[in-house]
């Protein structure tokens, strides 16, 4: 597929839906999975499609995705031909910062047409999944089609349903309506963020999305375009997370304790890239109790810890006990503290003996640097 | 036309380090995996680069292929350089014909053309094959001080140890007046790490002049220090204090890697302004199963645990089944141990696979020993279901499943 399609990655999207974990950094660079940022994700399942050119489009806190990218070379995109762009906002003189998707676009015109590709893979970065790329721009080519949506059949209650597009097709695939937000609770196809589209097309879109001021992708041009345009969806049947609220963010990470997600997560259809931080692996000491925990480089564990993702370089000290909870990156945690459904972000230290204590469906969350 | 550099670093990586065995039978040394994430290699790179050095050039021989995928261009240890950076740099064939390295003086002689185009004031020599971490600059600073021609690294072992070695003999001030190659009666205890830093121009007159000898070994303990020391250039002992291991044989592999392990760990692998670099695999964190036994071990990213491990050091990639249980073991990376398999003081190489209720140091004679040898399973070796390897024992080809009759 080298050389066909090249990649736009919004790392912005949804940042609201997540506000605690976004306040100081952007969706694309929520830490995952012990030592992995989500961007991860899309970046590396783009590069394993054989994408060699990805533009990441970034609006606002996007200082740790900087530093997490470099030069893309993690990705192997650090490259003379192609390789990794980073967009930052692109405020015109009346304009301001983007404030839709059409607008971040609109921004990046230049970036678009100076691509050979004639397709562009769009996506965001809150869908958690190891997908190869290849099939669904098959199917795209295959169906003539103007846009092709990437979805995953799902139950939805009307109760957890903000932000979800439901995506009504014919047999064939072609999709006929759009729903926000399904007000009944159902099986719907559901899209992961992601979209194929025909470069020339979103080129097309983009000039009367300027001339008509449309603001969102999904609105203004799909849910109004369904007859005009040829969009179709294609199914993907593999585990997909998806970080839409704090307590989704909580259970997928927790998805991760399951041997089938782990290895088709991080080895279906090639490795997850991350960038390298040179830890020490981890250490147990004697008095360490671990079980059904997922453990990073550079801890030192001498408590418990059960059921719980931990992060690179957090120390668990002794009598400690850590239960379903995630700790972030450089976390200390002293003696004799008890966590139980916690999500404790970056470099935060718990003193001796605190009892901190959320619950499965609201896990209490920590934010970045505090000291308890 | 290059940049002048003032100091260079030469990294001896050419010997077979027989003494490991099966470990090295397709590797270089340096290459050999250590301590969960790393490569012998990865703890002079690492120095040379903390240190401030970052040209260095790579003299390989011996089973290169495995060294030289694993340096690359150098990025992981910021050597991928627009100037200087790592080099490797095997034997070649000139017009007046080809040599291998005869020694290690000699692989530095035959690659003078490359240290020449650095114009270097001091070249480092390094040898591959020690885990410590050491500041090279704090030592070119007491070679200058000393306006010395030659300053060699030297640590203080015990008395008994210190025939093991070769010993220098130094003056109050440091001044070295005599070198002996492992001496019988050692007359001090200060024992040379293999860590030299020469003025340049000294040394390539030494190396052409030992070139001319006959009968030399081309070797700079037994040649090139003798030499210098005989015409009375000035030759200064670097004390060194810290961690120093010469991991040259599986006794000592084993212990190095122990020594991590220890609570008081002399070597501070956590030490953020002095990190060891290494290639990181893209593997995902480890994962420790609900009937997992973990104590005091060390467990690099990547590894899938369902078993016991105790006392041991496990490198990415490593599978330990339900019921399995591992001792004061290395287990180096992608080797799986089946369920209810049993590994105790062994060294595991890699992408061995250990067969379910196997036992992989059996002791024959548990009561009345107080020590046990160490077992080496070399890479790649299936070892069948309900197999026994004895204690001390180095195996490099499969065994077969046994089977009740």
């Amino acid at each position: 597929m080298s050389g066909r399609a090249f990649g736009i990655i919004f790392s912005n999207m949804h940042d609201e839906s997540v506000h605690e974990l976004t306040s100081q950094r952007t969706m694309g660079s929520i830490p995952y999975g012990g030592r992995y940022r989500l961007i991860d994700f899309v970046l590396s399942n783009m590069y394993n499609s054989g994408i060699t050119k990805v533009g990441v489009i970034t609006k606002s806190n996007y200082q740790s995705l900087m530093d997490h990218l470099g030069s893309g070379k993690e990705w192997d995109l650090s490259r003379k031909r192609e390789g990794l762009f980073i967009l930052p906002p692109f405020g015109r003189a009346q304009s301001g910062i983007y404030k839709g998707r059409l607008d971040a676009l609109i921004g990046i015109r230049s970036f678009i047409h100076r691509s050979t590709s004639d397709y562009v893979i769009m996506a965001d970065c809150d869908t958690i999944c190891n997908m190869n790329y290849s099939l669904p721009l098959e199917s795209h080519i295959a169906n003539k089609a103007d846009v092709t949506v990437i979805c995953k059949q799902r139950h939805c209650d009307t109760a957890d349903t903000m932000g979800d597009v439901a995506y009504m097709s014919d047999k064939g695939g072609r999709v006929s309506e759009l729903v926000m937000d399904p007000p009944q609770a159902g099986d719907y196809d559901i899209g992961l963020n992601m979209w194929i589209v025909n470069k020339s097309f979103l080129e097309n879109i983009l000039d009367d999305a300027q001339s008509r001021n449309y603001q969102s992708f999904e609105r203004d041009i799909l849910q109004q375009g369904c007859d005009k345009y040829r969009i179709f969806k294609w199914d993907f049947n593999g585990y997909a997370g998806h970080v839409n609220t704090i307590q989704q963010y909580f259970h997928t990470n927790m998805d991760l304790l399951d041997s089938d997600i782990r290895e088709e997560l991080f080895f279906k259809y090639g490795h997850i890239y991350t960038k390298v931080r040179d830890d020490v692996p981890a250490k147990y000491s004697d008095s360490a109790t671990v079980s059904n925990s997922m453990i990073a480089d550079g801890c030192t564990i001498e408590g418990e810890v059960e059921n719980s993702v931990i992060f690179r370089g957090v120390s668990v000290g002794k009598g400690a006990k850590v239960s379903n909870s995630i700790v972030m990156q450089g976390t200390k945690i002293d003696r004799n503290v008890k966590l139980n459904y916690v999500i404790i972000d970056k470099d935060v230290f718990i003193k001796d003996n605190r009892i901190l204590m959320g619950f499965d469906s609201y896990p209490l969350y920590i934010t970045k640097g505090c000291v308890v | 036309m290059y940049r002048k550099m003032e100091s260079i670093a030469m990294l001896l990586a050419g010997g077979e380090g027989s003494r490991l065995g099966v470990l090295t039978k397709s590797r270089a040394k340096p290459a050999v995996p250590f301590g969960g994430k790393y490569r012998i290699i990865d703890f002079t790179l690492s120095n040379c680069i903390n240190s401030g050095i970052s040209t260095v050039g790579v003299l390989t021989q011996y089973q290169p292929l495995e060294l030289n995928e694993y340096i690359g261009n150098g990025q992981p240890w910021d050597l991928d350089r627009l100037e200087g950076g790592v080099h490797v740099l095997p034997p070649y064939q000139r017009r007046r014909g080809a040599d291998w390295y005869k020694g290690t003086a000699n692989a530095i002689y035959q690659n003078i053309s490359f240290i020449d185009r650095y114009n270097p004031d001091y070249v480092v020599i390094l040898s591959g094959d020690h885990i410590y971490k050491m500041d090279y600059s704090k030592m070119i600073d007491f070679h200058k001080q000393n306006n010395a021609d030659c300053t060699i690294s030297v640590i203080d072992v015990s008395m008994e140890e210190a025939s093991r070695f070769g010993i220098m003999n130094a003056n109050d001030d440091g001044r070295v007046y005599q070198f002996e190659e492992k001496p019988k009666k050692p007359k001090s205890t200060k024992a040379s790490m293999g860590v030299y830093t020469f003025t340049w121009k000294t040394l390539k007159h030494y190396l052409e002049l030992d070139e001319e000898t006959g009968n030399s070994q081309n070797d700079f303990g037994k040649d090139i220090i003798p030499a210098m020391l005989a015409n009375g250039e000035r030759m200064f002992a670097y004390p060194f204090e810290g961690y120093w291991k010469d991991v040259g044989t599986i006794d000592s592999l084993w212990e190095a890697n122990m020594d991590l392990l220890k609570p008081d760990c002399a070597i501070n692998l956590y030490d953020t302004s002095w990190k060891i670099y290494s290639r990181s695999p893209v593997v995902p964190p480890h994962f420790i199963g609900s009937n997992a036994k973990i104590a005091n071990s060390i467990i690099a990213e990547g590894c899938t645990i369902e078993g016991e491990i105790y006392n041991s050091v496990l490198f990415h990639g490593v599978h330990i089944a339900r019921g399995a249980v591992v001792r004061d073991s290395i287990i180096m990376p992608d080797a799986t141990i089946l369920e209810k398999a049993k590994v105790q003081k062994a060294v595991i190489a890699e992408d061995v696979e250990i067969g379910a209720e196997a036992l992989i140091g059996f002791r024959a004679d548990e009561i009345n020993k107080q020590s046990f040898g160490i077992t080496v399973i070399g890479d790649g070796v299936h070892i069948g279901r309900k197999s026994i390897v004895m204690e001390a024992t180095m195996l490099d080809s499969d065994l077969p499943e046994v089977k009740a009759v």
